[in-house]
């Protein structure tokens, strides 16, 4: 049996820091000067899905509803050419669709309305408030939770992995300019849960080898538990990968943001927890002592 | 180091075992489509009588179907095609006619061995089934002011019988303020609310003006008119969705003030939303004498005029009806049959014995909502939903002799809307006037396809995952596949049981926790190999692997539950549907990757002596 290679992952951290500040940098610029592309959760509106039975003309039709005294509408396939997304800006009415529709039907052609989604602006805005608190209690409650299993250098690590994960994912969607909408919320929520499961894990081996580990430097120590875990963590994300390319590919458009939401924080939450836990946990002079078990933990054991 | 499991364990194993299957059979068992028949009113005997009346126009029509019951309440036929479902549909309420209610089902096909241990497919959401999801806003502020304005009308009428004499008294917001000339009328007037209208505290205080008098309604009063007014909203909308014959309706209140409809597999949504959406009421107003009151347009011109003056006191409102029907007069034209409760009887009784030969005028009134655009301050555009009240004179006609508990209202546009006006006003008024805020319409062929593209992709991930932990973990990848596959089953089991509804979005939960729930496993056999390679027997290994391993899974499982709990708390359906498969699923996943693959280990290698594991 060979011994375990031990990777020297800490020796490159300065080039993973400026990687990941300039990720950073580079995500929160394009949220703040340009933002989300929301969706209609968010923004409120008028949104209709129909199927043609051929492949339909989107600027045609896009020409036929102007014609008709609709403003502006945004006319786009979705998914495949035969159906039509068709999204009304600025003024959603509850009566929309039905006029939109009987106008697409009016020259006689076979057109099937798959859905029809109306949120008014109110739901929008409670959302996006919901949202962002959710967001922040789920890192507030998951900083205290590895507070108490771990200790606080170890949670302030996870939540800033945490964040660096979500930022970046956000950044993402607002540079590729991907519609923001619930589902995605939701793949953001479980890309934290995803990160924090790979940053607990590596922080739960740090852990043990600093316990059983003496005499060495936190580098090595971090160094060490890092490729004991390598296997696992690659193994592990690539068959959460796996099922998430065929989300991607086969789920069909209604989850393909869903999709890439999880494919982009899965493969930056698997970096995050190599890197930006263990650099902050560095960076905080993580040692030994702050992980001794309490005294009383052993007199209670050294107990015939 | 034996590596055994005892006896127990492993029973305990199986029991779970069995159990996933047992419940996760009957989502094997497709429903059938069928039509279901009610009678409107609850005397009405369904029996094999109407079935053979049923199946004869079925047969006649040429549509296919089988296994027809009735059990006197209600008739269920199945047929063997959905697309033909709406077609039946049709054919049996022109011949049944309008006393029944023909609603679209699904017949569980459920064998009754399962169904007798409690055995429930899983339910499906709307963006699987199909149909109409609508999120109604009540109006809150607006049941307040009604009950302000007849504590109004009560107490002008009270102070001018006590001769107490006041200079105006009106409704301001919220409140109720009368001004007056002198502090004694004030003190007389505030003595007779406190004694008689213990909802109303008057406002006291130094800033208070000593010749006005400023009634608010008490936080307890309010909050049971608000309270009353959801409950009322809730009840009349359940009665109109069963009015509109839909199976598994689902009618809720969600917060404050904000009641959830959803309807599954209902296609006409324009005549959904114009019965549920619709919040219409009826008053009955005598015709103003001088000139008081308020003046209305006729909802259809007539030769009375453009629009006539309206006394501002009702006599009676929707509220006072209890049934209403939909007939024709002498004359073919449309006509409402209306009966009151004693009370609207007595009230339309006194009002119409003195007032023989003045007009009473039909008032409907329907609540509506426009969006207004406006630029907000940051130059953005802000569209605000503002509500508004439409009221039109019905109809205006001469009373000629006092009338009583029933009557009938003509003047209506068409037998539709007179059809409607007697719907509305059966399922009872609102208290409060609604908005929709929220709706979402799926149509059935998008249903179909979205379960097709949830099966394939949760089939593909499950193939992928399954490849991967064989290639990478040979034998012990075998076991991590059994318990994987294993998960699945749970997952769907505890789904079904807990009548939880499966959702895209739940289906992309379930795809991702196929992936996540082989990290237990991939912890674990990464350990045993660490153990094999620091020089351990494969039995230490394998006991090691799993002690060791079993502190990382628990503490990464408990923080993704913590999340997935949050999810749930904050999030709105389909949201919601994702943290519950997520946290069924990690809850079943930590079961089968660490006990029930421990115990297939145990089975095929524990208490042997092993040379080397398949790892």
């Amino acid at each position: 049996m060979t011994q375990l290679k031990v990777y020297n992952f800490m020796g490159i951290r300065k080039y993973a820091l400026v990687f990941s500040v300039v990720m950073l940098l580079v995500s929160s610029w394009s949220l703040y000067s340009q933002g989300l592309v929301l969706g209609l959760d968010f923004s409120g509106g008028t949104q209709i899905e129909v199927g043609y039975k051929q492949p339909a003309d989107v600027g045609k039709l896009r020409e036929k509803l102007e014609v008709a005294g609709f403003e502006s509408p945004v006319v786009v396939h979705f998914g495949s050419e035969t159906d039509v997304l068709i999204r009304m800006q600025g003024e959603p009415d509850q009566s929309l669709a039905e006029r939109v529709y009987q106008v697409l039907q009016a020259d006689g052609e076979e057109v099937e309305l798959r859905r029809v989604d109306f949120v008014g602006p109110q739901i929008g805005e409670e959302l996006r408030d919901d949202g962002g608190l959710g967001m922040l209690t789920a890192l507030a409650i998951v900083m205290l939770y590895v507070a108490i299993r771990f200790q606080f250098k170890f949670s302030v690590a996870a939540v800033l992995a945490l964040g660096h994960d979500v930022l970046i994912t956000l950044g993402v969607f607002s540079l590729a300019r991907l519609e923001f909408d619930l589902t995605v919320l939701a793949a953001i929520l479980a890309v934290v849960g995803y990160s924090l499961n790979d940053t607990i894990v590596v922080s739960d081996r740090i852990r043990e080898n600093f316990r059983k580990i003496r005499n060495t430097s936190a580098v090595e120590v971090i160094n060490e538990s890092l490729s004991q875990t390598l296997w696992r963590t690659i193994n592990t994300s690539l068959t959460t990968l796996l099922v998430l390319l065929a989300l991607f590919f086969i789920g069909g458009e209604l989850i393909h943001n869903f999709a890439i939401a999880l494919l982009v924080g899965v493969g930056i939450g698997t970096y995050s927890s190599i890197y930006v836990a263990a650099t902050v946990m560095l960076a905080m002079n993580v040692d030994r002592e702050d992980l001794l078990e309490p005294v009383e933990g052993e007199l209670v054991d050294d107990l015939p | 180091m034996p590596n055994k499991f005892p006896l127990w364990k492993n029973l305990l194993i199986l029991l779970i075992v069995t159990f996933g299957f047992v419940y996760a059979a009957p989502n094997l068992y497709p429903p059938d489509p069928a039509i279901q028949l009610s009678g409107q009113s609850g005397a009405m005997v369904i029996d094999q009588v109407v079935l053979d009346k049923i199946e004869g126009s079925l047969d006649e029509a040429g549509i296919a179907h089988f296994a027809g019951e009735a059990d006197g309440q209600t008739a269920l036929v199945r047929l063997q095609a959905i697309d033909q479902q709406l077609r039946a549909k049709e054919v049996i309420q022109a011949n049944m006619g309008g006393d029944y209610i023909v609603a679209l089902n699904l017949a569980p096909t459920t064998p009754d061995w399962l169904r007798n241990l409690g055995g429930t497919p899983m339910k499906l959401g709307l963006d699987l089934s199909g149909g109409v999801h609508f999120l109604l806003e009540v109006d809150l502020d607006s049941a307040l002011t009604t009950r302000l304005e007849g504590d109004l009308q009560d107490i002008k009428a009270a102070l001018r019988e006590e001769r107490i004499r006041y200079r105006t008294f009106e409704i301001r917001g919220n409140q109720i303020i009368g001004q007056f000339r002198d502090v004694d009328q004030v003190g007389l007037a505030t003595s007779l609310v406190r004694t008689n209208y213990r909802d109303l505290q008057p406002q006291i205080g130094p800033s208070q003006n000593p010749l006005s008098l400023v009634l608010n309604l008490s936080e307890e009063a309010s909050s049971t008119i608000e309270d009353n007014a959801i409950k009322q909203n809730l009840t009349s909308l359940r009665n109109r969705v069963n009015e509109l014959g839909v199976s598994e309706p689902l009618v809720s209140r969600q917060g404050k003030n904000r009641i959830v409809v959803e309807l599954p597999g209902v296609q006409d949504t324009a005549e959904a939303k114009r019965i549920i959406g619709k919040t219409a009421n009826l008053e009955f107003r005598l015709e103003a004498e001088s000139k008081s009151g308020e003046t209305f347009e006729f909802r259809n011109p007539t030769v009375q005029g453009p629009d006539a003056r309206l006394e501002n006191k009702a006599v009676i409102t929707g509220e006072n009806v209890t049934d209403a029907r939909a007939s024709f007069d002498e004359n073919g034209r449309p006509q409402v049959n209306i009966t009151l409760d004693s009370k609207g009887g007595w009230q339309m009784g006194h009002a119409t014995r003195d007032n023989i030969g003045r007009r009473l005028g039909v008032l409907f009134i329907e609540y509506k909502t426009k969006l207004e655009k406006s630029v907000g301050a940051d130059g953005e555009l802000v569209i605000t939903p503002v509500p508004f009240v439409e009221k039109n004179i019905i109809s205006l006609a001469t009373v000629q002799a006092q009338l009583g508990k029933s009557f009938r209202i003509t003047g209506l546009d068409g037998q539709r809307e007179s059809s409607e006006l007697a719907l509305l006003l059966r399922a009872g008024a609102l208290a409060a006037p609604m908005y929709i805020v929220e709706e979402r319409t799926i149509g059935p062929s998008l249903g179909a396809d979205n379960i097709e593209l949830g099966v394939k992709s949760v089939t593909l991930g499950m193939f992928l995952v399954l490849l991967f932990m064989l290639v990478i973990y040979k034998g012990f990848g075998v076991v991590a596949n059994f318990a994987l596959a294993m998960n699945l089953v749970l997952l769907v089991a505890f789904m079904s049981l807990l009548g939880a509804t499966l959702t895209l979005p739940g289906i992309a939960g379930i795809v991702l926790t196929v992936g996540m729930a082989v990290d237990a496993n991939v912890l674990i056999f990464s350990r045993i190999r660490e153990e094999l390679a620091a020089g351990a027997s494969p039995q230490g290994a394998i006991s090691a692997g799993y002690d060791r391993a079993f502190v990382s899974i628990l503490d990464a499982n408990i923080t993704t539950l913590i999340v997935a709990l949050i999810l749930f708390l904050i999030g709105s359906g389909p949201v919601q549907g994702f943290a519950v498969t997520l946290s069924i699923g990690i809850l079943t996943s930590m079961f089968t990757s660490i006990v029930m693959t421990r115990g297939l280990v145990n089975l095929v290698v524990g208490g042997r002596r092993i040379e080397k594991l398949w790892i």
